[in-house]
């Protein structure tokens, strides 16, 4: 048997820990230290879902993990073709892990088109298992192929596993009364369980969401379930899978706590959720659908229990406008989108930032410019977000770095916009959003304090004694104006989009004023409390590596190899793009190179350079994914030694 | 619509007696002179005392143009937001804000041009709101350009030949979005603009008052024949709830139903067809007749414009609605717990 398995060596990133040995089936059992698997189909096959569900298995049995999902901004594109292809890949380890990982050592392919798809990722000798009952000649004709890549001699040098998935699973299911078609729906629950019994997954989890997800259809749930097992004894029982694999849990990665995974975007509406409590307001979310940010305003809507109110906009002006209405009134007002909806909403983030009012704007970063790539990853909103407005209007911007970290971020941003009574950008990208990792799951009494004081009387006195309420009049050391509710009695107040003058905030058209006023409102931002950004550079080293955002994984994957390798580098990632923490200047000039990895094509190095002079170096990738870890190892290698 | 709505008693009321100096703000008014406007604020300051809420719950919300400045006048909390957004922000307000009154003043391109959009689905959720919106049927801002209800052949700087686009009869959009309330006055109607500013304030839900408003600077006399009192006599149709449509000197001419079309045509009413004449049902749950008499004025001369409430009816609330969703949540689920939503269902434990 063994002889048909690829020498473990040879494959692309997992080595052999532990010598084979027989598991109690009589089946060799081998000890990896990392696995990087992908599961790829149509659009239709639940890919994305097996992914899930192999990632809580996987992440409930305590590996470290660093999911990538991939998926067309089709709904349903044509079923087979190459354009429908929809995919997950997730590594998982003993030790921590930074990224999706560069190249798999197993695909699973639902069709001809998702090997096709995926085939050039795959380093020679990793594990391919084909539905071989998907490889008519229709389906290879819809791909632009002749023959079957089963028996052309192509797939030589891979260890092919071919599997009639789709009859298997049908065969599984004939004693429940389901049509064929429903029953083939479950062959993703086959495919799952042959995954779960190859990488020793723990399968409880899954059978209890798969009740859960079909509770109202326990017919559906059962049949799901049988197959999902039917997968796991056909790994368990024949004879083509003669080695499964064990990777051990990653304890040491991990500081002590109880832990869940979370995406992104959970983290992010968790986050909200929580900056709402800590700060004792009512959360608002005044949104409108658009990929890859939906998922927030989907989960926020779970949770009205909260307190919180979600409103689906007409647009996503309507969506802006409507939480800067509930700012006025109060409440912590949030809006989600992605780059487009930013470019409708600039006008109202304009207001925002001449009504100085609290105000989050999510921009979940996906390709552009336009339309762009709805479902892919990019950091090209950042001079957008920047910039992207009439006038001088300066806004904050945060950026989380990990898909947990989007939690924290989310407290941060909010801690800007609510002491600062200002709008707040927080940059997540589709890789984020969508990707996940294990997260410590902190206990609320260590989040930080939130509240507000708001205006409760007159905080000036006229010439003539009187007492009055400025509404812009500020706090000396915040610059913040005062938030004064309407309910509020005596504090009646007008603010508006036009210039106001300094103190009183009346109109004015006074050029002097106008002056101050620019000036100020630009101030105020600049003093923002920031922390120093921190270097890790244990050995002196004279090339610092600057990233900001989803790139932190990639980055520090890339530097760990560097390091091992015997390179030099140091290395420091950005939160805060705006303001810059206060010792970044001098953090940069300490370095011969600065290079800036982005996904854009070097926004944040255009910011430096302009800002502090430094001859940074960009290296950039606008493919809609994330950098992998050797390409920017070796750009950085290179970097060092230029 | 008899007592006070439920949702006008969730705004607190003002302690002492109030008057309309209370809701003047310090702030100079600026409108050309001779400006319809100031007659608009005039009212509405007027009327502000007998709906008794407290000032500091009531707040004005409006977009970009002349009449967007009129927050600044009135002495209650107020927002001068962006072009055609007040809709939208005032959604916000009134949606997370129960205990305030919200009030949106917009202008015909405000309202019906940029911000179309906002005010068809503010009407269409029946958030509680009340938008008042000034008809000059012209730009005046920006000096003077056609606007979305200029008679079609308008000559404007901007349109030197005319111009080409048919207009809205705003009160037909706001019917055909669903609106609860839907009202047509005359600015310098002091008498009827403050009627209807008060069934308006006490219906719960949108209500649209579109006011007729003269520009006497780019567009004066627009509605010159609806105020010329001889005129008027001639060309204004009151509507009144439950009485019937009848209009002219000596209520010579009325309104009935065409038994071939179904359509309302306007007759001289005579002993034979006083018996059909059409009696005004502003709360009858169709909005067919509503529309049909909204249709009645001629675009361009305004002949036979009825003014008044065509349309008053309750249906839920968003935000009651909104609200309510809260309280369910609540009672299924029992109050958030952070800890608990944040562990979630698969977790595990890390030693050290």
């Amino acid at each position: 048997m063994t002889s048909q398995v690829s020498s473990p060596a040879e494959q692309a990133d997992g080595a052999v820990v532990g010598e084979q040995r027989k598991a109690a089936g009589e089946k060799d059992v081998r000890r990896l230290d990392r696995v990087i698997i992908r599961c790829a189909g149509d659009s239709g096959d639940g890919m994305q879902l097996t992914g899930d569900r192999f990632t809580s298995e996987t992440a409930s049995f305590g590996n470290a993990l660093s999911p990538l999902p991939n998926f067309p901004a089709e709904i349903r594109a044509p079923a087979g073709t190459l354009p429908g292809v929809s995919s997950f890949q997730l590594p998982f380890a003993d030790h921590d892990i930074l990224t999706p990982g560069d190249a798999p050592n197993v695909l699973v392919a639902m069709n001809p088109a998702a090997l096709k798809a995926n085939i050039g990722d795959l380093p020679r000798g990793a594990e391919i298992i084909v539905t071989t009952d998907e490889c008519t000649k229709r389906a290879m004709q819809k791909v632009g192929s002749d023959s079957s890549p089963l028996d052309d001699g192509s797939l030589d040098g891979y260890h092919l596993h071919p599997v009639p998935l789709t009859t298997l699973t049908v065969e599984a299911l004939k004693d429940f009364d389901l049509s064929r078609k429903e029953a083939e729906r479950s062959k993703n629950m086959f495919a799952l369980g042959l995954l779960s019994w190859m990488y020793h997954r723990p399968t409880e989890g899954t059978e209890k969401f798969l009740k859960s997800k079909f509770a109202k259809k326990p017919d559906i749930a059962a049949a799901n379930i049988a197959a999902f097992r039917a997968g796991w004894n056909f790994g368990e029982t024949t004879e083509d899978f003669a080695v499964s694999y064990e990777v051990a849990p990653a304890a040491k990665a991990f500081p002590p706590g109880v832990y869940r995974n979370i995406s992104g975007n959970l983290a992010l509406s968790y986050g909200l959720i929580a900056a709402s409590r800590q700060a004792d307001l009512p959360l608002y979310l005044g949104s409108y659908p658009i990929t890859p940010a939906s998922d927030i305003l989907h989960e926020l809507s779970r949770h009205k229990n909260f307190g919180v109110r979600t409103f689906q906009a007409e647009d996503e002006i309507a969506g802006i406008g409507a939480a800067l209405g509930a700012a006025f009134g109060g409440s912590l007002a949030v809006t989600t989108t992605s780059g487009p909806g930013v470019a409708l909403k600039s006008e109202t983030i304009g207001l925002a930032v001449s009504l100085e009012l609290p105000l989050l704007i999510v921009d979940i970063q996906r390709g552009g410019p336009s339309t762009g790539l709805p479902t892919k990853t990019e950091q090209a909103d950042l001079l957008q977000a920047m910039y992207g407005r009439n006038g001088e209007a300066p806004v904050p911007v945060v950026a989380p770095r990990t898909p947990a970290d989007c939690f924290d971020a989310a407290l941060e941003a909010a801690r800007i916009a609510l002491t600062y009574r200002t709008p707040v950008f927080l940059l997540s990208d589709g890789y984020l959003a969508n990707g996940s990792e294990p997260w410590r799951i902190p206990d609320p009494d260590e989040l930080p304090d939130l509240t507000v004081q708001f205006a409760q009387g007159p905080n000036h006195t006229l010439d003539d004694g009187t007492e009055t309420f400025w509404p812009y009049k500020r706090d000396p050391q915040t610059l913040a104006r005062p938030w004064a509710l309407p309910g509020t009695p005596g504090l009646e107040h007008r603010i508006g989009g036009i210039e106001k003058q300094d103190g009183t905030g009346n109109i004015s058209y006074d050029p002097a004023n106008h002056d101050f006023m620019v000036r100020t409102r630009q101030a105020k931002i600049d003093g923002i409390d920031v922390p120093d950004i921190e270097v890790d550079d244990p050995d002196n080293a004279r090339t610092l590596v600057l990233g900001w955002g989803s790139t932190y994984g990639p980055i520090t994957a890339a530097v760990r190899r560097l390091r091992a390798a015997g390179e030099s580098i140091a290395q420091a990632h950005l939160r805060h793009l705006n303001p810059f923490p206060h010792n970044l200047g001098t953090v940069l000039k300490a370095y011969d190179k600065v290079v800036v990895p982005e996904m854009n094509l070097g926004q944040l190095a255009t910011l430096i350079r302009a800002k502090y002079l430094v001859d940074a170096r960009s290296y950039n990738q606008v493919n809609g994914m994330p950098f992998k870890a050797q390409q920017l190892a070796t750009a950085l290698k290179e970097a060092i030694d230029d | 619509m008899t007592d006070t709505n439920a949702l006008l008693q969730l705004v607190p009321k003002a302690e002492g007696r109030q008057s309309m100096r209370d809701f003047k703000s310090d702030q100079e008014v600026r409108w050309c002179p001779g400006c319809g406007d100031y007659a608009v604020l005039a009212a509405v300051q007027g009327f502000m005392p007998e709906l008794g809420l407290a000032r500091e719950n009531i707040v004005f919300v409006s977009g970009i143009g002349c009449s967007s400045r009129f927050p600044y006048y009135m002495n209650t909390y107020g927002m001068h937001s962006i072009h055609g957004r007040a809709p939208a922000i005032a959604t916000g307000l009134a949606t997370s804000r129960r205990d305030l009154s919200v009030w949106v003043v917009t202008g015909d391109g405000d309202a019906l041009s940029i911000g179309g959009n906002h005010l068809i689905h503010a009407l269409r959720r029946n958030v509680n709101l009340k938008i008042l919106l000034f008809n000059n049927r012209i730009y005046g801002l920006t000096k003077g350009q056609y606007s979305p209800t200029s008679e079609l052949g308008k000559i404007t700087k901007s349109t030197p030949m005319g111009s080409l686009d048919a207009p809205f009869n705003p009160v037909s959009l706001a019917l055909g979005a669903e609106a609860s309330f839907v009202a047509r006055t005359v600015d310098s109607d002091r008498k009827h603009l403050t009627e209807v500013l008060r069934q308006a304030a006490d219906h719960p839900g949108t209500a649209l008052v579109e006011i007729y408003q003269n520009c006497n600077i780019f567009n004066d006399g627009a509605f010159e024949v609806l105020k010329d009192r001889q005129q008027a006599e001639e060309a204004v149709i009151r509507l009144e709830h439950g009485q019937p449509i009848r209009f002219g000197t000596d209520q010579t001419k009325g309104v009935v139903r065409d038994p071939a079309t179904g359509d309302l045509k306007i007759v001289p009413v005579t002993p034979d067809n006083e018996a059909d004449i059409l009696v005004h049902d502003a709360h009858s749950t169709s909005p067919t007749t509503a529309f049909a008499l909204s249709r009645l004025a001629d675009p361009d001369t305004l002949h036979n414009t009825p003014i008044g409430v065509f349309r008053s009816v309750d249906r839920p609330v968003y935000d009651t609605l909104m609200a309510d969703q809260l309280d369910t949540a609540v009672e299924q689920h029992g109050k958030g717990d952070l800890a608990a939503l944040m562990t979630g269902g698969d977790t595990w434990t890390v030693v050290g």
